[in-house]
């Protein structure tokens, strides 16, 4: 894709030099030429080396070390952080709770916006009324969303026990039971988010060529069939795509755990850690009790979990970025 | 932090829209009301907790009309919390984030756009690849660097880790590419123009639309944006997510004080629901952040 010929005349400027070396003007527009790009695109890069990378790299060397947060003494402990760790029954429970929590809220959300998005997607008048009904709970940031739904599900005067119990179940226990509480947690997310992912959906289901269902229909398939059929295959890669970003901050759920904890100040996800998520564990060891050592050792745990998933994403933002160049 | 596809921006003209092949039903209507009830109750709730006084909060079976209590609510948490310190903190860095990463991000994606450099289709896949890194787990490192700078507790601390964001740079590549003339750039160089008024005059102009976009969802993630600040600041220069952490988790019994901050931290965004909802939608429809 040409840019620009560096242009050798600059308009207004009278006479000629008589030396044949370029003058101070076109050198400086050559430069302007050469260099300007790199100045364009030097934040970015500068930034993330700065507040990305570098901080990824030092907390791995911090990981290494006996590093406490009220203490200025730090010895060289090899990877006897990430030993206690793999011991560490609170850190299994934390990656338990944070699977869990992630299958509960990925799973049901995924399903219920393909259904919305059909629904949105099935010649509905007042189209944009309901599309932006369905982003609502999006503006609601989740710190929010933690204290609303830590009330509607609390555990003695909260308004689902008081409606279970008047339709005659028991209380549930959704803060102190563990599964109750990984649900209410992943209410949060899906309440959130569902919304969301309906429009991306949409838009996905929008980009299907009409004559598949035309032919759907003439050979006699009934919407459901349409549906498995047509509808499903052609939204296999956008489908894959929700299925991975949610996985990468479904793995970081912290502030809903967080404000769901109806202990003050409590950051231990609930008194039996029933419901403390890795980011919760994290924060827990490096700012709770002061041990960076040991949060690194968490957060580089979880990093390399993500990066198993990020390789994932990898092979999919690769096909992003060669059709974007196939579009030059 | 991450994208999702950027598709070809899809101009489906509003007469053109295909019939559907049969028209949607009472079922379709009862779905998505029921959808938009459930979407929209949990607000309510917090609403209605937060308009009665304490007592209501504790029993089983609240009314369901809104009482009078909201406003003294209301300024009981403007007494509990530094509510307008925050919300103040809150528009600083979102605002300054949200400028930054506009400036920034148009000008690197008008270069991977339409300057011609070398080693520009590496960086750019650099770029991209950025995006799958979680670096919101770089932020043990990152305290101990910002306190060492002083920073710990300033809202120099929480702004500069986000001035430019990978995501901004590719979304405004992805639409500068197809948005911009080429033709027009090289009018530009032709006249005289230096490469960065070429930028000014003809690039930024016809990039607008996509810069708004981007606008937009950087201030409402800067917005939202809580664990980082949570750690860097403190409870006397907070922002307004770390403010109400801190109202719940001083006064966790009374939820009608806690509700009605859920409720005021809620509506600036809400606001911009209402005034820039629909680019939301479009926004979120051609593949915007995923948070």
């Amino acid at each position: 894709m040409p840019t620009v010929a560096a242009p050798e005349h600059t308009a207004g400027v009278a006479t000629p030099q008589p030396s044949d070396r370029p003058g101070w003007r076109q050198r400086l527009s050559r430069a302007d030429v050469t260099y300007s790009p790199y100045l364009y695109i030097a934040p970015f890069f500068v930034l993330f080396l700065v507040v990305g990378l570098i901080p990824l790299g030092y907390t791995a060397w911090v990981s290494l070390h006996d590093w406490r947060l009220d203490s200025t003494e730090r010895s060289f402990v090899g990877l006897a952080n990430f030993a206690d760790l793999l011991d560490d029954e609170y850190f299994w429970n934390a990656l338990g709770n944070t699977f869990s929590i992630f299958v509960l809220s990925s799973g049901p959300q995924i399903v219920i916006a393909l259904g919305l998005a059909v629904l949105l997607d099935s010649g509905i008048r007042a189209r944009s009324f309901w599309r932006l009904a369905v982003i609502l709970p999006y503006v609601v940031t989740p710190v929010a969303v933690g204290i609303i739904f830590g009330n509607l599900f609390g555990d003695r005067f909260g308004l689902i026990n008081t409606v279970l119990e008047g339709i005659g179940s028991g209380p549930v226990q959704w803060h102190a039971d563990t599964l109750p509480s990984h649900l209410a947690i992943a209410s949060m997310v899906n309440w959130r988010w569902t919304g969301y992912n309906a429009l991306i959906f949409l838009a996905a289901m929008q980009a299907i060529p009409r004559e598949l269902y035309e032919a759907a229909v003439v050979d006699g398939a009934n919407a459901w069939r349409r549906f498995i059929s047509v509808t499903i295959p052609m939204l296999r890669p956008t489908v894959i795509f929700v299925v991975v970003t949610s996985t990468i901050g479904g793995l970081q759920i912290f502030a809903e755990p967080l404000m769901f904890d109806s202990q003050p100040g409590a950051v231990t996800g609930g008194s039996d850690r029933q419901f403390q998520t890795m980011t919760l564990y994290l924060y827990e060891r490096a700012f709770r009790n002061l041990d960076l050592g040991a949060g690194s050792a968490v957060a580089w745990s979880l990093f390399l979990i993500i990066v198993v998933f990020a390789l994932l994403n990898y092979l999919l933002t690769r096909r992003i970025a060669s059709a974007g160049e196939a579009r030059q | 932090m991450t994208v999702t596809t950027m598709s070809q921006p899809r101009r489906v003209r509003r007469g053109a829209r295909r019939a559907p092949l049969h028209r949607p039903g009472f079922l379709t209507y009862g779905l998505l009301t029921a959808f938009l009830l459930g979407s929209a109750f949990p607000l309510y709730w917090s609403f209605l907790v937060g308009s009665h006084d304490p007592s209501v909060a504790q029993s089983s079976i609240p009314p369901l009309i809104p009482g009078g209590n909201f406003w003294s609510n209301a300024s009981r948490v403007v007494d509990t919390i530094p509510f307008w310190k925050a919300l103040g903190n809150s528009l600083i860095v979102s605002g300054t984030v949200t400028l930054s990463v506009v400036t920034f991000a148009t000008l690197a994606g008008y270069a991977f756009a339409k300057l011609r450099f070398r080693g520009r289709t590496g960086l750019f896949v650099f770029v991209i690849a950025t995006m799958t890194v979680p670096t919101q787990l770089g932020v043990i490192p990152l305290f101990i660097v910002m306190s060492e700078l002083g920073w710990a507790g300033t809202l120099s601390a929480v702004i500069v880790p986000n001035l430019v964001t990978a995501f901004g740079v590719f979304w405004m590549r992805q639409y500068i590419v197809g948005a911009v003339p080429d033709e027009l750039i090289e009018a530009a160089r032709v006249d005289g123009c230096s490469m960065i008024r070429t930028f000014w005059h003809v690039c930024l102009p016809a990039a607008r639309p996509a810069a708004a976009v981007l606008g937009l969802f950087t201030f409402m993630t800067s917005w939202t944006d809580f664990l980082w600040p949570l750690i860097a600041l403190n409870a006397e220069n907070p922002t307004i997510q770390v403010a109400l952490e801190k109202l719940q988790s001083g006064f966790y019994v009374d939820y009608s004080l806690v509700l009605t901050g859920a409720v005021l931290a809620t509506i600036p965004l809400f606001v911009v629901f209402l005034v820039a909802g629909r680019h939301l939608v479009s926004g979120i429809m051609q593949g915007a952040v995923k948070g």
